[in-house]
């Protein structure tokens, strides 16, 4: 192995150690989850440690394939762009704008996009290149980080890329506990147990409605959250 | 005498080690003659013997370093600890700058006054200023919904992850308060309580331990009758007397060990397994409450690290209190 791979599988190592990530297979108590060799993963958003934690579980051959999406108004500049490019091969995009969850959002299922106007096509291109070329996704469809225990409304860029690469499964991972661990607004991490939960994969169908695809997709985390959401 | 590991030591080490090599062969036939089949019994047992092994190279190691070492370690166990509590416990948000004093800041002033041997300061640190301290920091952050259940919460996380198991390495200063009193023990060097103190450490781990596993056998093989049936089936009136009584004899037999008469040591194994059995009780009911089968899985598929402490959590301090008590001027 090469340095470089050999110091990434230490990080990957000592990220899951610290978040104390336990990863499964859905319905299973601990079986290992299948990764495709191409995917588009998505995963529920509530803390700056998902995607890293996301990142850190992959098995070693595709995590160099595997590119999360990160704001590049958080990761964009100096060290952490440095951090985020060359160890996490994050790909970076502009947000066009930060907004804020609400509980308005939580009550709908999806957002209205009929305007075509969100995402900005250009945020997609470099995704869709990204598959083009092969390689996985790794994408929080919130756009920004909620309270943890709540998913919500998905922005249109999952359903575009899944149209866009029809073949390429689709995979809910649903992440338990990070943003108990760092929650938003939070700078020191408190030491919690996480999960890290990857489903079946999903496939787009040929006729299927932008927000029909868009509230399944958010269904299957919003209903993990929920099975064993009962701590408060 | 290398560290704080001596003949005697040595000797209980070697006893140790013999009896779980006796008991991973025995395990191993178990599992040899029931290849195939899952038996949540045989992987529950194959669990503890994996814990014992783990448990007696880490005192082993430790013990040969120093006092320092062992006293890190339990700073270790502690924060492990802490972690696997809060994740089942049902903290909110709010309490998160709560939460970051509870876990970097108090177990390291705890352990730091420990290893001072500061015994003063160790007693009433986490009991007054840290009990006083934490709801004080919660009130701060502004948010009163169940602040009373969330307080409260905090407060037993703490004393029960980094109090509770402090004192099990707080056995090891008991020789030197018994030699020169407690007064004199009051900032004595590291490492003065020698191998008497490793092995009055040892006594209470092993009797504590191993009537955790004698109860197992007793109930396994003859309890009918649940002590509490709505808080664990598992734990029976026949394990809990036959744990307990087989856990006192052998505290009693191990006196050669300790600076107590074989009475005194049978008498202070019996109040220490009995705590023991009520920590695992206590443990049980909060697990129970939240709906989870065990403390997280630190080490994958072996439990937590509060599913093998929860035992000595309880009887530790009133062991150490007891000896220090009777047995110190």
């Amino acid at each position: 192995m090469k340095p470089m791979a050999l110091f990434k599988r230490g990080i990957s190592g000592l990220i899951t150690t610290l978040s104390g990530a336990r990863v499964a297979a859905e319905g299973t108590d601990g079986a290992p989850p299948d990764f495709p060799p191409q995917a588009i993963y998505y995963a529920n958003h509530s803390s700056h440690l998902d995607f890293v934690t996301l990142w850190s579980i992959m098995p070693a051959e595709l995590q160099p394939k595997v590119h999360p999406i990160a704001a590049a108004d958080y990761w964009g500049s100096g060290f952490k762009k440095s951090v985020a490019q060359n160890i996490f091969n994050a790909h970076l995009v502009h947000r066009y704008k930060d907004r804020p969850h609400t509980r308005a959002d939580a009550q709908r299922t999806t957002r209205r996009t009929s305007s075509g106007s969100s995402p900005h096509t250009s945020q997609l291109t470099g995704m869709t290149d990204i598959l083009d070329a092969g390689e996985s996704l790794l994408i929080f469809p919130e756009g920004t980080r909620g309270p943890g225990d709540q998913v919500a409304t998905f922005q249109a860029g999952l359903y575009r890329l899944a149209k866009h690469a029809p073949k390429v499964p689709v995979v809910p991972v649903t992440l338990k506990n990070l943003s108990r661990i760092l929650p938003k607004g939070e700078t020191i991490p408190v030491p919690h147990l996480s999960q890290v939960i990857v489903h079946k994969p999903l496939f787009v169908g040929i006729d299927e409605p932008q927000d029909d695809f868009l509230s399944r997709a958010r269904n299957i985390l919003a209903n993990e959250l929920i099975a064993e959401g009962d701590s408060q | 005498m290398i560290g704080l590991i001596d003949a005697t030591v040595l000797k209980l080490f070697l006893g140790i080690g013999a009896i779980l090599v006796l008991a991973s062969v025995i395990a191993g036939i178990l599992s040899y003659a029931n290849r195939g089949k899952t038996s949540s019994t045989l992987k529950n047992l194959n669990q503890r013997i994996w814990a014992w092994w783990i448990m007696a190279f880490g005192l082993a190691i430790t013990l040969l370093i120093g006092e320092t070492a062992v006293i890190i370690l339990f700073l270790l166990l502690s924060f492990l600890a802490l972690r696997e509590f809060l994740t089942i416990a049902p903290t909110h948000r709010s309490d998160h700058k709560t939460l970051v004093w509870l876990v970097y800041v108090i177990p390291v002033i705890n352990y730091w006054f420990l290893w001072e041997h500061w015994y003063g300061a160790f007693a009433v640190l986490i009991p007054v200023y840290a009990f006083l301290f934490l709801p004080i920091r919660n009130a701060l952050a502004g948010d009163t919904n169940s602040f009373l259940q969330r307080a409260a919460l905090i407060q037993w996380a703490l004393m029960v992850c980094v109090y509770a198991i402090s004192y099990i390495p707080a056995t090891m200063q008991l020789p030197i308060m018994m030699s020169d009193g407690r007064d004199f023990a009051e900032g004595s060097t590291l490492g003065s309580g020698g191998p008497e103190g490793a092995l009055l450490m040892l006594f209470l781990v092993v009797v504590v331990q191993l009537s955790d596993v004698f109860q197992y056998v007793w109930g396994k093989t003859l309890g009918k009758h649940p002590v509490a049936p709505s808080v664990s089936p598992n734990k029976t009136w026949e394990g809990l007397i036959g744990g307990v009584l087989t856990a006192t004899a052998i505290g009693a037999g191990l006196w050669w060990i300790t600076p107590f008469a074989w009475w005194q040591a049978a008498l202070l194994a019996f109040v220490s397994c009995l705590m023991g059995f009520f920590g695992g009780l206590v443990m049980s009911s909060i697990k129970r409450d939240r709906g989870v089968k065990d403390f997280g899985a630190t080490i994958a598929g072996h439990g937590g690290i509060m599913d093998r402490l929860d035992s000595l959590s309880f009887s530790a301090p009133v062991f150490f209190h007891l000896v220090r008590f009777f047995f110190t001027a």
